[in-house]
C-alpha cells in the first residue's frame, strides 16, 4: 500500500457538496498532477466535518490545516504553498484556528471543544468510499468480536448495561428492545436501519450514512447476531442520493471482503443487507408505518400491540433501530458499557447529535455529551445569533416538538428534561429563533406539515390537526378569538390522547408548546391585531419612511394605486385601499418601504 | 397540458420494466421498488403503467393505485424538463424560504406544485433536503443552490430558459 505524507481531505458531504466541493477536489487533483506530487499527497473526499456554515471545507493533514469557505481559485496556491513549499497559506484558514499567528488545534476550536464525537467519530475523517479506510480504524473488529468471543445474550447484556436509548426520537433502551425479539422462535427474523429521516431540521442520518456507511452495516450484522436474525434492510429516503451510492458502494464492498453475506468470519453467521427506498411520507419514520411501507403498502401504522419485535416485517420478529442509535453500537461493543456510561447522565449515557439551523452563526452538525446545557451548544458552540439579534427560542424535536425559551436555555439536555418542557429529543434538529421570527407562524408552519403528513388512518390525527391548523390560520389574518386559544388547547389534548401513532400524540406539540411560552404573542395577535416579529402578512401595513426620493416607482407600479405622492417628495400610502400586495416595496430602488 | 400516453411508442421502456420485475424476489415487498423504477423509466406514473404492473406483479390495481397516490415522490401527471423544488424545511422556513418560493412563482408564473405551460418548469416545495447549512435552498433537477435570495431568482431560472 503506498505511504503518501500529506493527506488533502476535501469534504463531501451534502452540504459542502451542494457548494461544488467534487470540484475542488478535482482540481486539487489537478495540480497535485501537474506538479508532480501524485506519489506523496493523496486527495479523498470524506464525510461531514460538521461545520456546514464555513464550506466547503478542506483539511490537510499532518498539519491539520483547516481551510474554509474554500475557492476553486484557492487552490493552486495552496497546492504550491502549502503542500509544496510547507508553507501554510494562513490567509485561508478558518479563522478560528489561528491564535496569536499561531495554528491551534481543531479540538481546541470553540465549535469543536465541547463536543464528543461517539456516532461521527470518523465522518470527516475515512473515505465512507473505501473499506479499507474503515477497516483500519478498527472496523468491523466490533463485529469480530461479537462473532467470535460472545454469546447473543452478552451483546443484548453489554447493550442494555450502556444505556443506550433510541436516537430516532422516542428514547427506548436499545438494548431491551433487543432482548425482547432475541427469544422467539421464527424460521427469519429481520434488523431494519430506519434511515427515513423526515424531520425537518435533521440531517445527522444523512451524514453518518454518507461518512461513515460502513458502521451501520457493521451494526446492523451485530444486531442480527444479538436477536438472530439473518437479513437486514435500511430504509432511506428517496431524498438522500448521496447516502443511496455511498452505502451501496460499502455493501458491495463489505460482500467483496466477506464482512456481511454467507459465514461471516467463518462462523456460519449469515447476514444480508438490502436497501429499500421511501418515497417522501413523513410518517413512515413512525416503524409500524415503515414496515409497510417495505412490504409494498401504504404507509400506515397500526396498532401496538403486537410489538414489531413480536410480529414485524412479513409478520415476523423484527427489530428497528435508527442510524445514530446503530452508530454507537461498535463503539460500545470495542470500548466497554462503561466507556460509554461515561459520557452523558445517568438516564441518559453517551452523546447526541444535533443539526444546529436556523437563526445561528454556526450551522452545521454537532455531537456532545448528554446534559450539555442549551446555552452552551447555542452560544460556546453555535455563537448565538447572527447580526446582533436577540435569542428568542430553540425548537427541537421537529414537528414532534416544541420551542424552549430562553428562560430555560440553561437546562441540561436529556431526552426526560426537554420532555418535561414540554419538547423532545426527536431526532436531533435544533432550528434556532430570533426576535424576528413569530411563534404563531412557527406552529402554524408545523401544523400545515402535520396536515399534510397524517397518513389519515385515525380520526384525532386526520381532524384534528386541521381544525387546528385552520384555527392558527384564522389567527395568523387576525381573525381569531380568546375562545381559540382555549380550543387549541383542548383539541391538542384530545389528538395527544387519542391518536394510533406518535405522529398524531406529539403533532399538538408545537402548539402546546408555543402556547404555554409565548401566550402574549398569540394575544397580540388575537387582541391587538398585531404580529410583534412582522411576519403575518395580514396584520403587516407597509409604510414608506424619509429615505424616499420621490421617485415614483412604487406608485406607478401598485395596483390599487393608493400611494400618493408628487415627484421628487416623500410619498405616502393609503392604508384603507393597501391590499398589501408587496409590489411598492420590490419596486423601490432606496429600500424606503418597510413592512411592520 | 393533456398528454396522451403511447404505449407503443414506449415499447421498449416497457420491456425494460417487465425485465426489472421479473428479476425481483416477489416474497419481499416489491412494489415500491417496481414504481420508483416505473418512475425513472417513464417520469411519471401514468395509468397504463400502473395497469401494466399489476398485471405482471398479480398485485390489484386498487393496491398499486393507492399506493402511487399515498406517497408524494410518485407523480401520476408529467413533470415539466425541470423541477425547482424550494425547500420547506424548519431551518429554510426560518431564513424566509416562502419568500422565495412566492418569487418563484411570480417569476416563473406558475402554481406551487404545477408545470409552466411551456412544460419547462415543475415547482415544487420539497420537504428538507438536508443542507440546512445553506439554508434557504432550492435544487433545480439534482443541482442545490444554497443561500438563495429572492433577488438571485432571475438569474437562476434564466440558465435553464436556454
Amino acid at each position: 500500500m503506498a505511504i503518501y505524507r500529506s493527506h488533502v481531505l476535501v469534504c463531501g458531504g451534502t452540504g459542502c457538496h451542494s457548494s461544488k466541493s467534487d470540484e475542488i477536489k478535482r482540481k486539487f487533483e489537478e495540480k497535485i498532477k501537474e506538479m508532480n506530487l501524485d506519489n506523496e499527497v493523496q486527495v479523498i473526499s470524506t464525510g461531514c466535518f460538521g461545520l456546514c456554515e464555513e464550506g466547503p471545507i478542506v483539511v490537510i493533514y499532518p498539519e491539520g490545516a483547516f481551510y474554509s469557505r474554500m475557492q476553486i481559485n484557492r487552490v493552486d496556491r495552496i497546492v504550491e504553498e502549502h503542500l509544496y513549499k510547507g508553507r501554510i497559506v494562513k490567509e485561508f484558514l478558518y479563522e478560528e484556528s489561528i491564535e496569536a499567528d499561531q495554528i491551534i488545534p481543531l479540538s481546541d476550536v470553540d465549535f469543536y471543544k465541547k463536543q464528543k464525537r461517539v456516532a461521527l467519530k470518523y465522518c470527516g475523517v475515512i473515505d465512507p468510499e473505501n473499506i479499507n479506510e474503515y477497516i483500519a480504524n478498527d472496523g468491523y473488529m466490533a463485529l469480530g468480536k461479537v462473532l467470535t468471543e460472545m454469546t447473543p445474550d452478552q451483546v443484548i447484556d453489554v447493550i442494555k448495561d450502556s444505556g443506550l436509548r433510541g436516537r430516532g426520537g422516542g428514547g427506548f433502551p436499545t438494548g431491551l428492545k433487543w432482548s425482547f425479539a432475541a427469544p422467539n422462535e421464527a424460521d427469519q427474523k429481520y434488523i431494519i436501519c430506519n434511515a427515513d429521516e423526515g424531520d425537518p431540521g435533521a440531517f445527522m442520518d444523512r451524514s453518518v450514512l454518507e461518512g461513515d456507511p460502513h458502521c451501520i452495516l457493521e451494526a446492523m450484522a451485530i444486531a442480527g447476531y444479538a436477536i438472530g436474525a439473518t437479513k437486514g434492510f435500511v430504509y432511506v429516503r428517496a431524498e438522500y442520493p448521496i447516502a443511496v451510492q455511498r452505502l451501496q458502494i460499502a455493501i458491495n464492498q463489505a460482500k467483496t471482503m466477506g464482512l456481511i453475506g454467507k459465514n461471516i468470519f467463518e462462523t456460519g453467521f449469515d447476514f444480508e443487507v438490502e436497501i429499500r427506498l421511501g418515497a417522501g411520507a413523513f410518517v413512515c419514520g413512525e416503524e409500524t408505518a415503515l414496515m409497510a411501507s417495505i412490504e409494498g403498502q401504504r404507509g400506515m401504522s397500526r396498532n401496538k400491540p403486537p410489538f414489531p419485535a413480536v410480529s414485524g416485517l412479513f409478520g415476523k420478529p423484527t427489530i428497528i433501530n435508527n442510524v445514530e442509535t446503530l452508530a454507537n453500537i461498535p463503539q460500545i461493543i470495542l470500548n466497554g458499557a462503561d466507556w460509554f456510561r461515561s459520557f452523558g447522565t445517568e438516564k441518559s449515557p453517551g452523546t447526541k447529535v444535533f443539526a444546529l439551523g436556523g437563526k445561528i452563526n454556526n450551522t452545521g452538525l454537532v455531537e456532545i455529551p448528554m446534559g450539555t446545557s442549551l446555552r452552551e451548544v447555542i452560544y460556546d458552540i453555535g455563537g448565538g445569533c447572527p447580526n446582533g439579534k436577540a435569542f428568542k427560542a430553540v425548537q427541537t424535536g421537529g414537528p414532534s416538538g416544541g420551542c424552549i425559551t430562553a428562560d430555560y436555555i440553561d437546562t441540561p439536555i436529556d431526552f426526560d428534561t426537554l420532555t418535561e418542557l414540554g419538547s423532545m429529543m426527536g431526532s436531533g434538529g435544533m432550528i434556532v429563533m430570533d426576535e424576528d421570527n413569530c411563534m404563531v407562524d412557527i406552529a402554524r408552519f408545523f401544523l400545515e406539515f402535520t396536515v399534510e403528513e397524517s397518513c389519515g388512518k385515525c380520526t384525532p390525527c386526520r381532524e384534528g390537526t386541521k381544525r387546528m391548523l385552520e384555527i392558527l390560520e384564522r389567527i395568523a389574518e387576525g381573525k381569531g378569538t380568546l375562545e381559540d386559544l382555549d380550543k387549541l388547547e383542548k383539541l391538542g389534548n384530545n389528538i395527544k390522547n387519542t391518536s394510533l401513532c406518535g405522529l398524531g400524540q406529539t403533532a399538538p406539540n408545537p402548539v402546546s408548546s408555543t402556547l404555554k411560552y409565548f401566550r402574549d404573542e398569540y394575544e397580540a395577535h388575537v387582541i391587538d391585531k398585531r404580529c410583534p416579529a412582522g411576519v403575518c402578512q395580514s396584520l403587516l401595513n407597509y409604510y414608506i419612511i424619509d429615505t424616499c426620493r420621490g421617485c415614483t416607482k412604487c406608485a406607478r407600479q401598485c395596483p390599487v394605486k393608493c400611494i400618493d405622492g408628487k415627484v421628487k417628495e416623500l410619498h405616502v400610502i393609503d392604508q384603507d385601499k393597501c391590499i398589501k400586495c408587496g409590489a411598492c416595496m420590490e419596486a423601490c430602488p432606496f429600500d424606503a418601504i418597510i413592512k411592520k | 397540458m393533456q398528454k396522451v400516453f403511447d404505449i407503443k411508442e414506449n415499447k421498449q421502456k416497457f420491456d425494460e420494466l417487465l425485465a426489472y420485475i421479473e428479476s425481483q424476489d416477489k416474497s419481499q415487498g416489491v412494489l415500491m421498488q417496481t414504481l420508483h423504477k416505473a418512475q425513472e423509466l417513464f417520469g411519471y406514473l401514468p395509468i397504463e403503467v400502473q395497469k401494466f404492473v399489476s398485471e405482471k406483479t398479480k398485485i390489484p390495481m386498487a393496491e398499486i393505485y393507492g399506493v402511487a397516490t399515498f406517497y408524494t415522490q410518485f407523480s401520476l401527471e408529467p413533470k415539466g424538463k425541470h423541477t425547482v423544488g424550494v425547500c420547506m424545511g424548519t431551518a429554510c422556513y426560518v431564513k424566509n424560504a416562502q419568500l422565495v418560493l412566492d418569487k418563484l412563482a411570480k417569476e416563473l408564473n406558475v402554481a406551487v406544485g404545477a408545470t409552466t405551460e411551456d412544460g419547462l418548469f415543475t415547482l415544487e416545495a420539497t420537504r428538507c433536503l438536508g443542507c440546512c447549512g445553506l439554508a434557504p435552498v432550492i435544487m433545480v433537477d439534482d443541482t442545490v443552490y444554497g443561500k438563495v435570495d429572492p433577488k438571485d431568482v432571475p438569474e437562476i431560472v434564466a440558465n435553464y430558459k436556454k
